[in-house]
């Protein structure tokens, strides 16, 4: 159910993701003070390569990461197998990716 | 309660690690969803905003931001087990990786209230 | 010795492949006594027809496991008073396996698997050539010599539970079985284990939950051989697309 080829997409994704979940959690950190607003999340982002770069990379990495992740525990507590599976994998793989990517576009050019 | 039977340490790590990536990936198309209004409907995502002063609201963020910095520092040493050269003190590290999340999420709470 | 009122409530489970139920005995307690003795006190004395499974009653040739209160364990080496659980004891089947009858799990899934991930060897030398000479001291070989003592007891793959959500796994034994190998300088096969480890039931789907290294009666560390063939596999895959 998950061979050599997912289980490398997993890790990767995992690896390249530790230093962004990190990065995230600093940034909540910081930008919980004194509530959250539109206005600030947009002035920190707006026009921002950095952040598209840094939120875009790690939208495909959470929806690899995602998608694998939720395809074991299907498997595992589910029982789904075979096409279902692959389906299921794929589906929820774009469909993370497809909303995630619509937010980074929505805070940094859009 | 009575623990399942075959509840140990790293059993509970294993556990934990798959419920928060569980939890993540289910809060995940909200999250992306909210933001993605920062646009199209500024208003009504500030006035969601808004909830984020409420004590439970509040709560739930705390646990979510638990959830994640778990599920990174569990990854983390299940990355150190399979690629770096074998540790015998897993019990340890998996304990320290709790440990740590609830130093990060607590900062993060303290910083929130 | 106890006084001779005193007993177990001792529940085994009964059945075939097509299904069962729990059934529960009086057993008399004793201070010295295992849970193959309570077992073997069942059939002698109390029915006749119970099945179940053991040879050496000394821990050597691994065919008397059961799950003893939920867990995995050579039942000829624990002590009841170890795992009694207020007077009680619940016996049933090895997890993870077909049951043939009552307590006797159908180990074919287990030892099939073990040739599955190439758990065989591969001689690289014939009877005709010198005995080659081995060096204990290395680290591979002492890898492998930990690996050896394995006896195909089955009590790591019922503890697993990545076995019990996904059959196609190969579970932990056999997956140690193939670090072993991978570390023996006389096997010739790696590639072959390699392939054999990497495919959809292969070491990839493990979660190092760690319970085969818990329950191993042998106190052996499969958790850490899995290990061991993810990196070996991920190694290999990388240097073969550099040869390529």
């Amino acid at each position: 159910m998950l061979d050599l080829r997912l289980y490398m997409a997993q890790r990767l994704s995992a690896l390249i993701m530790a230093p962004l979940v990190l990065g995230h959690i600093a940034v909540m950190i910081y930008a919980i003070q004194g509530g959250l607003s539109v206005a600030e999340i947009l002035g920190r982002t707006q026009g921002s390569a950095f952040w598209f770069a840094f939120y875009g990379l790690f939208v495909l990495a959470v929806s690899v990461h995602a998608a694998i992740g939720l395809r074991v525990i299907a498997h595992e507590w589910v029982g789904l197998r075979g096409m279902a599976l692959s389906l299921f994998t794929w589906a929820t793989g774009l469909g993370l990716f497809t909303l995630g990517a619509r937010a980074v576009w929505a805070v940094t050019f859009a | 309660m009575k623990t399942p039977p075959r509840a140990h340490p790293l059993w509970l790590a294993f556990i934990l690690h798959r419920l928060s990536g569980l939890a993540l990936a289910l809060f995940l198309p909200l999250h992306f969803w909210t933001l993605s209004r920062a646009i199209t409907a500024p208003d009504s995502l500030d006035s969601f905003f808004a909830l984020t002063e409420l004590p439970m609201v509040k709560l739930a963020e705390f646990g979510l931001v638990f959830l994640l910095a778990v599920h990174l520092f569990g990854g983390l040493r299940l990355l150190a087990l399979e690629f770096l050269p074998w540790s015998n003190s897993q019990k340890t590290l998996a304990a320290a990786a709790v440990g740590v999340a609830v130093l990060v999420s607590g900062s993060f709470f303290l910083n929130a209230i | 010795m106890s006084k001779p009122e005193q007993t177990l409530d001792v529940t085994v489970w009964r059945g075939t492949a097509a299904g069962g139920e729990l059934e529960t005995h009086k057993v008399p307690a004793h201070d010295n006594q295992t849970v193959l003795d309570v077992v073997s006190w069942i059939q002698h004395h109390s029915d006749p027809t119970l099945t179940y499974r053991f040879a050496c009653r000394v821990g050597m040739c691994g065919s008397c496991a059961m799950m003893v209160n939920g867990i995995p364990r050579w039942t000829c080496r624990t002590h009841v008073g170890k795992v009694v659980d207020e007077g009680k004891l619940t016996i049933e089947p090895l997890r993870n396996l077909p049951v043939i009858k009552d307590l006797a799990a159908d180990m074919d899934a287990f030892f099939d698997k073990w040739v599955a991930a190439e758990g065989l060897h591969h001689p690289t030398q014939s009877r005709q050539d010198p005995i080659e000479p081995i060096d204990a001291t290395t680290p591979a070989r002492k890898q492998a010599n930990a690996g050896i003592e394995c006896i195909n007891c089955a009590v790591c793959y019922a503890a697993c539970d990545t076995v019990a959500g996904n059959p196609e796994y190969l579970g932990p034994a056999a997956l140690q079985r193939a670090w072993t190998l991978l570390n023996d300088t006389r096997d010739g096969a790696r590639a072959t284990i390699l392939d054999a480890v990497s495919g959809a039931g292969g070491c990839h789907n493990c979660h190092s939950m760690g319970s085969c290294t818990q329950y191993c009666p042998n106190e052996l560390d499969p958790m850490s051989a899995i290990a061991g063939v993810k990196r070996e596999t991920v190694r290999h895959a990388l240097l073969r697309r550099k040869d390529a």
